[in-house]
């Protein structure tokens, strides 16, 4: 029963982080012969992964079944509203799902292919058709008329730009804004157009969603500009972008548009994003990817995540993700080469165009961003000036990569559990010597429950008193704490000492084993004297401000609730925990042991050490591994105690977000099935891990005692 | 000589004796704190008058003094005033909680004493307690009963005024939770029926004619119930009193926003005992205000019991169970030793984990699976595919397990092998032996074991968070409308109550003795319990210790 709720909590993590480590798999669905011959310039499909649609070379657009009994039939075929002559063609950023038809009078159309869904009698029914983003409008990008040879286009919010290779061999850059007339309420379009000083040849041409930067290729060259203010057009960097003995090929954007992916005849693909370096922000290689050889190698994006394909003539399809640096699949999918490529908006299909044949294949590739390495290793990026350890799940933006490295809030379980266990450990283990051995047994009855009734109180009390009262008091009074720490040793030592100076009759009045009774009052008035001298200490040594000082003169942060809080509240719980284990193995060594020692002529401490300890010692460790155990799963006082923040960093002054403050937190926002559900779970499941060989281990000591014990 | 006393190891005695001390004084410094801070609450505070000048502009201040501390007047000169003339090293401050939260800025300040020119704890001052904005301090100007002034005794008068707007508004509250809520839930059940019959494609013309009928009829109810509460709401709204604040300036509250009024410079010793008793009662019975910050915290009360109640049901026959079938029936192998350190292991996982698993495993896929098979009218809305109160007993059944196992079985291991014998001897089968004899006998145990599983289950917050907890539940688990136990919904908890009001609410300052308060009530739950359940082990040790001789 006990053994199947264990069991059914591990596996049932298990089950849940599982997926994560699989690798992605690309299936055949089917082949589609396409009815008529002719040339395709691009293609897509919806989100259903039902209809594939295909733009052709004359303005038109076919639609095919692509999935059930119907698959492979052409359902319509519709034409785009053009004014002109196709000249060229381009598409958006995959996400926008806009097409483009560049025509011989400078003039562009853009064209976006959706679905009208309709459920007459409970069922789904597609209706293909298109839309027009502009409402039909064609940009006139050149205002010469001269036809457009290649260009690229985005088409996002209020922001529309276009970049342009026209007849003549100008590069021309407009950017188009629409503005209601007040009075007629007929929308009037202002044009910003601007000529780009490019060198040579024109490969590829690219602009960013956001129309903020443009890329035109030229031969192994890319110009990057910045067009962020349309009437100031300026040159940003000219990269040198081919690898070694190499050529370029192609280039790309990946999605959320901050990275240039490259191609090279030799198969290798690089990753470009801007750092900052000394002269500002710069394009930077970062990593780069190998592929299949080949002498055409193209790069494809997907709609949101920083996945991205390559295809080569020669067949070859390749997987991979960008931040964790997977190679995720690669594989040799037709037999001829490979014409276009289109992924489906959730990434769960593609369509391949070869030698007049439409492959359709599934993708199954849910968490390319998590992989071992990313998750404990350093990684870079994008937009960081250097590989970094990150965790960072959500952000308000669409487009933000999620950063999951496990290693900031291991780091920050571990050194909590630390500061932790630096406070417990010795409180709890001199108090179970004490109690065990020295107290007189009328005191430990009162003694030993009154400690452990404190294992009894909430965790959530004990995290509120450490955030909303230990906190601003500790920041008050941090002198004080300090002095606590050096005056009260000094002080019992002190008071003992001075006991052996009384004369007999008052030292027999407090019989043997009452000590701490004694020291109570010593205590309270230590206690006492260390807050009232705390501020005179921080007039005196610090300027009357501590924080300041630590600030200023040692470059210390000093969070409110920081290690030392968290510490003292944490040590606070686990030592009833310690205590009462390392108290009852020492309470355990047999009589006769002890007894033996004394008779031989050993001291109280010398016996204690020598041979209790010694005896006891396996007890004693498992104390503190139950304890440690105890700290490292411990959420509540973590989460109110702490800043909660997943910095890597010693420091006693700061905060730290620990595994098990990170899924209370995290946890009842993030998507069922989703990554950073899964790494969640998986960060239950370290958890887990990490007390069951503790406790199994301390358990394992004690079972070995006790039978040691029960020899004796 | 020292050097010997030294080489003795006494001191060292005296360090861990030392240790012991520390330990108990921040137990017993903790307990005590949390009670004073909390208990101190609702203590009627004098109300003070203070005439401020010098740092800041001349005004008069009225409030309770909330809290005092010293400043070193280094810090105060650093941040731009001037104190030459001020001979200490230290300036004393004080809180000061003004109220009236609409009126001024803040509804607490910093008053240094330096600035006070006069202090007085003036007579007749009132302290009203307001639905909104929390306290209003400041003097009764006059009475408006039914928009005539009130003449003749308008102080006790004012006291009845609100003590019927106070009943006028409850009765509206329960009518619109009670009959008006029974009608928006009867209603709601009908559009599930009416969906659960389109799904089986059953829903004929007949059955729409009379899903139709008994709603109308639920409206035609609704309509006279509405008409009550706004003449219930517009009787409330009929008196208002007039108030001069510290500012100087009449202000007009009305008595429906008023819940209680109360004079505590004028009370004396007992007229202040039988108010703090009120306030410790209102606290236990009301429900939350002002996003938790005020008022009762009756819900998460009961809230916690509830689920603690069906842990306890659900929690108690398995761990009976389990330990029975260890102690008594288990061979000494390798399989019980697994399953020993599995016990302990399940008491050492870290909750969180219990919270994560809960959620996965009970509310998505347990809750997801019941939600397709039985309530497919419910969809897209979950009924038990989303965190509700029966998944917090679950989760919570299974971190409290151990507990109740290794109790009951200490329990059956102190039970003298002699009775076991002569039950055996006598003839008795080893299962009547175990019904008849040793369960009864170990019951005591398993009483502690439960005990110190609800005790446990109490102050457990880390895992509710994930699969049941809210802020703030519009409804309780268990209700007058039919099946009348939701184990479905959501639920509120001490614990949480905690948390939430601490950590998330927008006046921390404000919120905190509640915080203590709460604190103090779950302590004092917790404690309870757990010393019922020592006390109890303790007396049936005694009792067996007797029996074997």
């Amino acid at each position: 029963m006990v053994l199947v709720a264990l069991l059914l909590i591990f596996f049932y993590l298990l089950y849940v982080v599982q997926p994560i480590f699989e690798s992605a798999s690309v299936t055949k669905r089917t082949d589609i012969a396409l009815k008529d011959n002719k040339t395709y310039f691009g293609m897509g499909m919806e989100e259903q992964t039902e209809i594939a649609y295909l733009l052709d070379d004359k303005g038109l657009v076919d639609f095919y079944q692509i999935k059930g009994q119907n698959s492979g039939d052409k359902l319509n075929t519709l034409a785009v509203d053009l004014d002109g002559q196709v000249t060229s063609f381009s598409q958006s950023a995959p996400f926008l799902g806009i097409y483009a038809y560049g025509l011989d009078n400078g003039q562009i159309q853009l064209v976006k292919p959706s679905f009208l869904i309709s459920f007459p009698g409970n069922q789904r029914v597609m209706q293909p058709r298109l839309s027009y983003p502009l409402e039909g409008v064609q940009l006139e990008v050149d205002d010469q008329g001269q036809a457009i040879k290649q260009f690229a286009f985005s088409h996002y919010e209020d922001k529309t730009a276009v970049v342009a290779q026209t007849a003549d061999k100008r590069v021309v850059f407009a950017s188009f804004s629409a503005e209601e007339n007040m009075f007629s309420g007929e929308i009037e379009w202002t044009v910003e157009r601007s000529i780009l000083p490019i060198e040579g040849r024109v490969d590829d041409m690219l602009i960013s969603p956001d129309t903020t930067r443009v890329f035109v290729r030229s031969a192994n060259q890319v110009y990057v500009f910045d067009t962020r203010f349309a009437d100031e057009v300026k040159q940003f960097q000219l990269l040198a972008a081919n690898e070694e003995n190499a050529n370029l090929v192609n280039m790309n954007l990946l999605a959320g548009a901050n990275s240039l992916m490259l191609s090279n005849d030799n198969g290798e693909v690089s990753q470009w994003f801007e750092v900052n370096t000394d002269e500002g922000r710069q394009f930077a290689k970062i990593r780069s990817f190998e592929s299949v050889k080949s002498a055409q190698v193209d790069i494809f994006s997907e709609f949101y995540r920083r996945t991205f394909f390559t295809t080569t003539n020669t067949g070859e399809l390749g997987l991979y993700y960008t931040t964790s640096e997977a190679h995720l699949w690669q594989g040799k999918v037709v037999d001829g080469a490979i014409e276009k490529f289109a992924v489906s908006p959730r990434s769960n299909a593609a369509l391949l165009l070869s030698d007049n044949t439409l492959n359709v294949v599934e993708l199954h590739n849910e968490h390319p961003e998590v992989t071992w390495s990313a998750l404990w290793q350093e990684v870079w990026y994008e937009g960081y000036p250097e590989p970094a350890y990150t965790w960072q799940s959500t952000s308000a933006s669409d487009d933000f990569e999620s950063k999951f490295s496990l290693v900031p809030i291991s780091f920050g379980t571990i050194k909590a559990a630390m500061y932790a266990m630096l406070f417990a450990v010795p409180i709890a283990l001199s108090a179970a010597i004490y109690t065990a051995y020295f107290m007189s047994p009328e005191l430990r009855r009162v003694v030993k429950p009154t400690v452990e009734i404190m294992e009894a109180l909430p965790t959530v009390i004990l995290g509120f008193l450490a955030g909303l009262w230990l906190a601003p008091l500790i920041e008050e009074h941090l002198p004080a704490i300090v002095a606590l720490l050096v005056l009260l040793p000094i002080a019992i030592i002190g008071t003992a000492f001075g006991w052996t100076k009384l004369p007999k009759q008052i030292r027999h009045l407090l019989p043997d084993g009452w000590h701490s009774v004694l020291l109570i009052p010593v205590v309270l008035i230590v206690g006492w004297l260390s807050f009232a001298i705390s501020d005179s200490i921080e007039v005196w040594m610090f300027g009357g401000n501590v924080r300041q000082y630590l600030t200023n003169e040692l470059g210390l942060t000093f969070d409110q609730r920081n290690s030392l809080v968290v510490g003292i509240a944490m040590g606070f719980a686990v030592i009833p925990t310690i205590f009462s284990i390392a108290e009852d193995a020492v309470f355990s060594v047999p009589k006769h042991l002890s007894n033996g020692s004394l008779a031989l002529g050993a001291t109280q401490w010398q016996t204690l050490v020598r041979v209790i300890l010694l005896t006891a010692s396996p007890g004693i460790f498992s104390a503190v591994m139950m304890g440690l155990g105890r700290a490292v799963g411990e959420t509540m006082i973590v989460l109110m105690a702490t800043g909660n923040t997943p910095i890597m960093d010693w420091s006693i002054f700061q905060g730290m977000r620990t595994l098990a403050a990170n899924i209370a937190v995290e946890m009842p926002e993030s998507e069922v099935g989703s990554s950073h559900y899964r790494i969640l779970f998986l960060a239950a499941f370290v958890l887990f891990i990490f007390t069951f060989i503790f406790n199994t281990v301390a358990e394992f000591v004690r079972q070995q005692l006790r039978e040691k014990y029960s020899s004796m | 000589m020292v050097r010997q006393w030294f080489k003795s190891g006494s001191p060292w005695i005296w360090m861990t004796g030392g240790a012991v001390s520390i330990s108990l004084i921040s137990v017993i410094g903790l307990l005590a704190m949390i009670a004073w801070k909390g208990l101190s609450f609702f203590w009627p505070t004098e109300v003070v008058e203070f005439e401020l000048e010098g740092s800041v502009a001349k005004q008069t201040v009225i409030g309770e003094i909330y809290d005092r501390e010293m400043v070193p007047k280094a810090r105060l000169e650093a941040a731009g005033y001037d104190f030459s003339d001020y001979q200490d090293e230290y300036i004393e401050r004080l809180l000061v909680k003004t109220g009236n939260r609409e009126y001024v800025e803040l509804d607490f300040r910093w008053i240094l004493t330096t600035d006070i020119q006069s202090r007085t704890v003036p007579e007749d001052m009132a302290v009203f307690e307001r639905s909104k904005n929390g306290n209003f301090y400041g003097y009764v100007v006059r009475v408006i009963e039914d928009g005539k002034v009130v003449t003749q005794q308008p102080v006790e008068r004012l006291e009845f005024l609100v003590e019927r707007a106070v009943e006028l508004n409850e009765e509206a509250l329960d009518l619109q939770n009670g009959d008006i809520g029974h009608i928006n839930y009867e209603l709601e059940r009908l559009r599930l029926k009416e969906r659960g019959y389109q799904l089986d494609n059953e829903l004929t013309d007949k059955v729409k004619a009379e899903l139709e009928a008994q709603r109308a009829q639920l409206r035609e109810e609704y309509k006279v119930f509405e008409k009550r509460l706004f003449e219930l709401r517009a009787d409330a709204k009929r008196d208002y009193v007039v108030v001069r604040d510290m500012r100087g300036e009449e202000v007009t509250l009305p008595l429906y926003q008023v819940l209680d009024v109360w004079f505590p410079n004028n009370m004396g010793f007992f007229s202040k005992v039988g108010h703090y008793f009120s306030q410790t009662g209102k606290f236990i019975s009301d429900d939350p205000r002002e996003a938790n910050t005020e008022g009762g915290v009756f819900p998460a009360i009961f809230g916690t019991v509830f689920m603690v109640m069906l842990m306890a049901v659900i929690v108690t026959p398995f761990g009976v169970i389990a330990a029975i079938y260890l102690h008594e029936y288990a061979a000494k192998n390798a399989v019980t030793k697994m399953i020993r350190i599995a016990v302990i292991n399940l008491a050492g996982v870290p909750s969180i984990v219990y919270g994560v698993f809960g959620l996965g495993f009970f509310v998505y896929m347990l809750g997801g699976s019941i939600d397709q098979l039985f309530y497919p009218e419910a969809a897209p809305s979950p009924v038990f595919g989303t965190p509700g109160v029966i998944w917090s007993a679950l989760t919570l059944a299974i971190l409290t397990l151990p507990v109740v196992i290794v109790s009951t079985e200490e329990g059956l291991s102190r039970i003298p092998s002699s009775v076991r014998h002569g039950s055996l001897a006598l003839g008795a089968t080893k299962a009547e032996t175990l019904w008849r004899i040793i369960v009864p006998m170990a019951s005591p145990a398993i009483m502690t074991g439960l005990i110190l599983a609800v005790a446990r289950a109490a102050g457990e917050v880390a895992p509710l968070m994930l699969v049941g907890v809210v802020k703030m539940a519009p409804t309780l688990p268990l209700d007058g409308n039919f099946p009348y136990i939701h184990l479905d919904r959501k639920f509120m908890h001490l614990g949480f109550h905690i948390y939430d009001v601490g950590f998330q609410s927008p006046n921390v300052e404000a919120a905190r003795p509640l915080v203590y308060a709460t604190a103090f009530l779950l302590v004092t739950v917790i404690i309870a319990l757990n010393i019922t359940a020592i006390g109890i082990r303790n007396h049936l040790r005694e009792k067996f210790r007797a029996l074997e001789h």
